[in-house]
């Protein structure tokens, strides 16, 4: 496991022009239901605060927050961009596949027909202590998904 | 400076450490002869956690190999055994520091030592306001209107255990500012200690910063009010000649795994008068002078704070490190520590886009330097590192208030000890050097 595999330029792009940041520049579309979730890591300070809006059954928009490591950055951008316009089951299902990829220890494989961009993640798997950077945004929509759509 | 026997410019003179030496010292290392992603292992991480040469090792297997009992308790000949050698250790690690037996209490770390403390003493307020135990706990006992004092450069085991006894008391607590260089100003603490501090806490050599406060100073302000005095000796016991009495604080505290010993091992040093009178934190077996079905008497120290069933080996492990680090001679390690700890600062400076926090190179400091990379998250460049075999910490060290005062909210630590050569810092530098083009920042 090289280096490069953890740090695909995909992922060090991402990092830099982050998709979706900026919560105060971005107004969540009116009349969709929103729902907002804060998430730290104690132990490396990484923190995301992620606005999710939906209407229609339909993910309208997904703004955040952050400060961390290029791999939590660059987590969140592609989340916001791939996970705009899913419908709620599908994010859904989405999330449920790439913590399953990420917490598999590099056992299972990331389907780019599923992950989109964010099957440039796999790498992350076979780092147990950065696992946590890449799930901090993905548990942040999955919480904002459930207060949205409560 | 602390040195107690030769100062360390005649010592360098005479018997300096130099790489040839440090390589031997390394040969006592199993853990250091390994390779990580297929380079050899460079650990400079001994700031959070040190590694323990081969006697350390072997002493705490042949206790139990041959003297395994509990301590203080029973007749038989392994018990006495192990009563000798726990208490023999207690002796040596007393003696690396300056104080006497009966100062020189086991802990499991530092933090329990300064939680400790924190606990004794309003457990002093309440004892006094019920008029049990002797009459000195009224003037150590902390209440409403008293002040508590720490610098902004704490570890948290050296913050929270005082947030904590200000919120149980009722007292109040306040900060000694740093300079952006990372000194306490003492100018500012000359204000800060008044008529109403009852406790001064500092750490004795930041681990972050890697400055070295002037104790002489500080506790000169606190005697001149009156107060407690508690060092944090986490980063200078392991590194410096530290004589405890000749520094006259009242307490110090450091854990055992910071200089070559196991986990689960510290010591807290107390001033006899002090201990002896101060109410136990835990209580329970091994503590005890006579038990009613009401209440119980206490044992004076050290056996008063070491209630319940000791660490045995761990102890023994660690007066083993301490003649380990007695015998390469703790003078000439603070000497060879000093120049690793210039190199690094001298070398990260000169890198485009780093900025070290703490003295500049030039000053006096410990062997380690924490830094930020322009435009790289400390944990990416720990990621690279590791890639590259070298073992850093990456984070907030534990020091979230300092960080967010130095405008940071993670940096990267390297730190030595007296197994790491220069040749270490000059890898781990030429390393540093690529990391900010790697990730194209
Ligand atoms: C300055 C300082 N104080 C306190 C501590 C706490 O030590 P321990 O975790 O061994 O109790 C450390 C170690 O991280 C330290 O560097």
């Amino acid at each position: 496991m090289s280096l490069d595999q953890l740090y695909q330029q995909i992922i060090l792009d991402h990092s830099k022009q982050r998709h979706g940041s900026g919560l105060a520049e971005t107004a969540a579309p009116a009349g969709a239901a929103t729902g907002q979730s804060h998430q730290l890591n104690p132990v490396c300070g990484d923190e995301v605060t992620l606005r999710l809006a939906v209407s229609d059954g339909t993910v309208q928009q997904i703004s955040w927050d952050g400060a961390g490591c290029s791999i939590s950055m660059a987590s969140a951008s592609v989340l916001s961009e791939l996970g705009e316009g899913m419908s709620v089951e599908e994010l859904h299902s989405v999330i449920d596949n790439f913590r399953e990829v990420l917490r598999s220890r590099g056992k299972v494989q990331a389907d780019p027909e599923i992950l989109g961009d964010a099957a440039a993640f796999e790498g992350v798997a076979r780092y147990a202590a950065r696992v946590k950077c890449a799930m901090i945004s993905w548990v942040a929509a999955e919480d904002a998904l459930n207060q949205a759509t409560a | 400076m602390t040195a107690v026997s030769t100062p360390a410019s005649l010592q360098q003179s005479v018997y300096a450490m130099d790489n040839a030496e440090v390589l031997r010292i390394r040969n006592d290392f199993p853990v250091l002869d390994q390779l990580v992603n297929g380079k050899p292992l460079i650990y400079l991480d001994s700031g959070a956690t040190s590694q323990n040469p081969l006697s350390v090792i072997e002493a705490e297997q042949e206790f139990y190999e041959q003297r395994n009992a509990a301590v203080h308790r029973g007749a038989h000949h392994l018990a006495v055994e192990a009563t000798e050698v726990f208490e023999d250790a207690r002796q040596t690690v007393a003696d690396f520091v300056g104080a006497q037996y009966e100062e020189t209490v086991w802990t499991s770390n530092a933090t329990e030592g300064l939680n400790l403390i924190s606990y004794a003493l309003s457990n002093a307020a309440l004892w006094a306001a019920q008029g049990r135990g002797s009459s000195a706990l009224n003037a150590l006992a902390i209440g409403p209107g008293d002040e508590i004092v720490v610098t902004e450069m704490e570890h948290h085991a050296n913050l929270i255990p005082w947030q904590e006894l200000a919120f149980r008391t009722g007292a109040t607590l306040k900060y000694i500012p740093i300079t952006d260089d990372g000194s306490l100003r003492l100018d500012a603490a000359a204000d800060i200690v008044g008529e109403r501090t009852k406790l001064l806490a500092f750490t004795h050599a930041s681990n972050v910063l890697g400055t070295i406060n002037p104790v002489a100073e500080l506790v000169a302000l606190a005697r001149r009010v009156g107060a407690l005095v508690v060092l944090d000796a986490c980063q200078s016991v392991p590194h410096m000649a530290v004589n405890v009495k000749e520094l006259d604080v009242d307490f110090a505290v450091f854990s055992g795994h910071k200089m070559l010993a196991p986990t689960g091992v510290g010591v807290l040093y107390g001033k006899q008068e002090l201990l002896d009178v101060l109410p136990p934190f835990l209580t329970g077996g091994s503590m005890i002078t006579t038990v009613t079905m009401e209440r119980a008497e206490y044992l004076p120290a050290p056996q008063r704070f070491e209630a319940g069933t000791q660490r045995i080996s761990q102890a023994v492990a660690l007066a083993t490190a301490v003649n380990y680090l007695a015998e390469t001679g703790i003078d000439r390690i603070h000497a060879w520590e000093a120049t690793l700890g210039q190199r690094l600062v001298k070398g990260l400076e000169s890198i485009d886009g780093i900025r070290v926090v703490g003295p500049a190179a030039g000053s006096e400091r410990i062997g380690l330097a924490a830094f930020d990379v322009a435009g790289v998250h400390a944990h990416d460049v720990g990621q690279f590192l590791d890639d590259r075999g070298i073992a850093v910490r990456v984070g907030h060290h534990c020091a979230q208030p300092l960080h967010r005062r130095l405008g940071l909210t993670a940096t990267t630590r390297a730190s030595t000890y007296l197994y790491n050569t220069t040749d270490d810092v000059d890898a781990f530098l030429d390393a540093v050097s690529g990391v900010r083009a790697y990730f194209q920042a």
